[in-house]
């Protein structure tokens, strides 16, 4: 019980005196699960939109190759990311693994899945007469694009958020292609990982209260969009 | 009007199939400036595809529209043409944003700057009696004002055709009543054409200057409202113009213009140029059904057979009454009258209409919709 009184402790004095290195790491962290999230929602969301919008043979397997997407397991995904940026791999040439970029990769393979399949689902729930209406009021086709994905606006940015989740929070494909080098490509799930394999518990708590108050935030903002998206 | 007899849209040998099934075959459509069309017929008789594919927004098999005499083509000016019109279809589907924001929407997409959309929008929501409520979100309107809203958002573009795919549906007649009016004035102050989807009787009659009659796809009455009302083409039609009455028959003989017709239980006689043998309806109205006493002095008329009386009910200010004389007719009678003969349950009756008042529907070789 001392044990986690004093590991508290030592974290709430951590974080009031902004220590130096933890800081880094968060920062590190928000900055690579930012990026990757960017990256999916770009690809996610029109790739998502297309698929959703688009009538073609074989759209079925294409939306359940997605959804299986969205529990791809990190570990996996590191995996994979690492044979293909490996020196000898197909990708070696860039020499980006064990960098943050690397983490970008893999991060973004993560959560784009789950950003393409909640906007499909986002955008199949649509009314489906809502398009041609917009057709009716006289938009371009690109026009009625834009206005569906603005009517899906609120499951969306729960899809944004979500991937968001999963990759703040992910520890395999980090640790795997990152390295968790020292103030270059630690974040907080591999230095919650490593402090305490060494045992020191107060800075793997004091990582782990930042980490669950990313998350929390994160779910918080979730849970009032999709408040607010309970319509009538 | 003036303008009346110069045509906008015209339509020519429109042909739309939905899995390799033709649905629409339309030879030839005019729809004049400034002119109310009530589009009437079964579900699924192809309305709303008319609607739809005169938008260019289905794909078409063959045919031609015009624009005010050219050629509207599927590639280049189909948008342009495409902006003249405004559809409303049958759900509201507003957006998820404010009553504004929904009204403007047509605009936007037109790129028209800030402040003209602010002026159009304030007149649409003022004609559709929306002024204040430009503010609330789309999502808590009750269901009359919701499609007040998206008439508004349809009109703020001044379209010069509006086509409607049943507008009112699914509201309670009070509200129903005040949207058609406010609708109406609307479309008269800004002169637009329009096409609507309706099963509404009286609504078809009070707005439309002519009545198009769709069945299976194809136009198969065209005219005045007086015209439909009168001339039902097919079984549904004359039940839609209210002639309740329809007896399965055949001609058996035609003299001097009148046809004498075989029904299931009995002969009447109608008017008609139909041959012996042919295969007809007979249409009446109930209206025209007179109801007498048996003990009636002086001799039995045409088309006069003795009836019981087998059911009665309500239907609005009359009464509604079911007739056996062998085969069944219905009658309305006002309660006063009813009285008046000492009718009750299971009365013994003269049930009569006039020769004239039977209206024939041929039968298709198809098979006949509607019933």
């Amino acid at each position: 019980m001392d044990l986690i009184l004093q590991g508290i402790a030592q974290a709430l004095h951590l974080l009031w005196s902004l220590d130096r290195e933890v800081l880094a790491i968060t920062l590190l962290s928000l900055e690579v699960s930012g990026a990757a999230t960017a990256i999916s929602v770009v690809i996610g969301i029109s790739l998502g939109t297309a698929i959703a919008l688009a009538p073609f043979w074989g759209k079925q397997l294409v939306v359940s190759v997605v959804n299986t997407g969205m529990g791809l397991p990190p570990v996996v995904v590191g995996l994979f990311v690492s044979i293909l940026l490996w020196r000898s791999g197909p990708l070696g040439f860039l020499g980006i693994l064990y960098t943050p970029a690397a983490i970008v990769i893999a991060q973004s393979i993560i959560a784009t899945p789950i950003v393409m399949g909640i906007t499909i689902g986002a955008m199949q729930n649509l009314p489906p007469n809502l398009r041609l209406q917009i057709l009716a009021l006289g938009a371009t086709r690109w026009q009625m694009v834009w206005w569906l994905v603005k009517e899906a606006r609120l499951p969306l940015m729960a899809g944004v958020m979500a991937g968001f989740g999963g990759v703040i929070s992910e520890v395999g494909a980090s640790i795997m292609v990152g390295g968790n080098v020292k103030g270059y490509t630690r974040v907080l799930t591999t230095a919650t990982v490593m402090e305490t394999g060494r045992g020191n518990f107060d800075i793997a708590i004091a990582l782990s209260v930042i980490l669950l108050a990313l998350c929390l935030s994160v779910n918080y903002l979730l849970t009032m969009v999709q408040q607010r998206d309970r319509p009538r | 009007m003036s303008g009346k007899d110069r045509v906008i849209i015209e339509l020519s040998d429109l042909e739309v199939e939905r899995g390799g099934v033709p649905v629409l075959a339309i030879p030839s459509f005019r729809l004049h400036e400034g002119e109310f069309v009530s589009l009437v017929g079964p579900n699924g008789c192809g309305k709303s595809t008319l609607l739809l594919s005169m938008m260019g927004l289905l794909r078409r098999k063959g045919g031609r529209i015009f624009y005010r005499g050219k050629e509207v083509h599927s590639s280049g000016d189909a948008l342009a043409f495409r902006r003249r019109i405004a559809m409303v279809l049958q759900e509201p589907l507003l957006f998820d944003a404010t009553v504004h924001e929904n009204v403007a929407s047509g605009l936007k997409m037109r790129g028209l700057r800030r402040k003209e959309i602010g002026e159009k929008v304030a007149l649409a929501l003022e004609r559709l009696r929306l002024a204040g409520m430009g503010h609330r979100s789309a999502r808590k309107l009750s269901g009359g004002e919701a499609r007040r809203v998206s008439l508004a958002r349809a009109l703020a573009v001044e379209p010069e055709v509006l086509l409607l795919d049943e507008p009112f549906s699914n509201l309670d007649p009070p509200t129903r009543h005040d949207i058609a009016e406010d609708l109406e004035k609307s479309m008269r102050a800004a002169r637009v054409a329009a096409i609507m989807v309706t099963h509404d009787q009286s609504e078809a009659l009070r707005l439309s200057d002519r009545i198009v009659v769709m069945d299976e796809g194809e136009i198969v009455q065209c005219g005045i409202p007086a015209a439909v009302m009168n001339d039902p083409p097919n079984v549904f039609m004359a039940r839609w113009v209210g002639m309740e009455t329809i007896l399965d028959g055949i001609v058996k003989e035609r003299a001097h213009g009148v046809l004498r017709v075989a029904v299931d239980g009995g002969e009447i006689e109608a008017m008609g140029e139909e041959s012996p043998g042919k295969e007809v309806y007979c249409c009446i109205r109930p209206e025209n059904v007179t109801v007498e006493r048996r003990d009636k002095p002086g001799p039995p008329g045409r088309n006069a057979f003795p009836a019981k009386l087998v059911d009665v009910s309500a239907a609005g200010t009359f009464l509604r009454v079911n007739l056996d004389c062998g085969f069944e007719l219905v009658s309305y009678l006002t309660p006063e009258s009813f009285a008046g003969l000492g009718l009750h349950d299971k009365s013994e009756v003269i049930a009569s209409f006039p020769v004239a008042a039977v209206h024939l529907v041929r039968k298709r070789a198809k098979g006949a919709r509607g019933d």
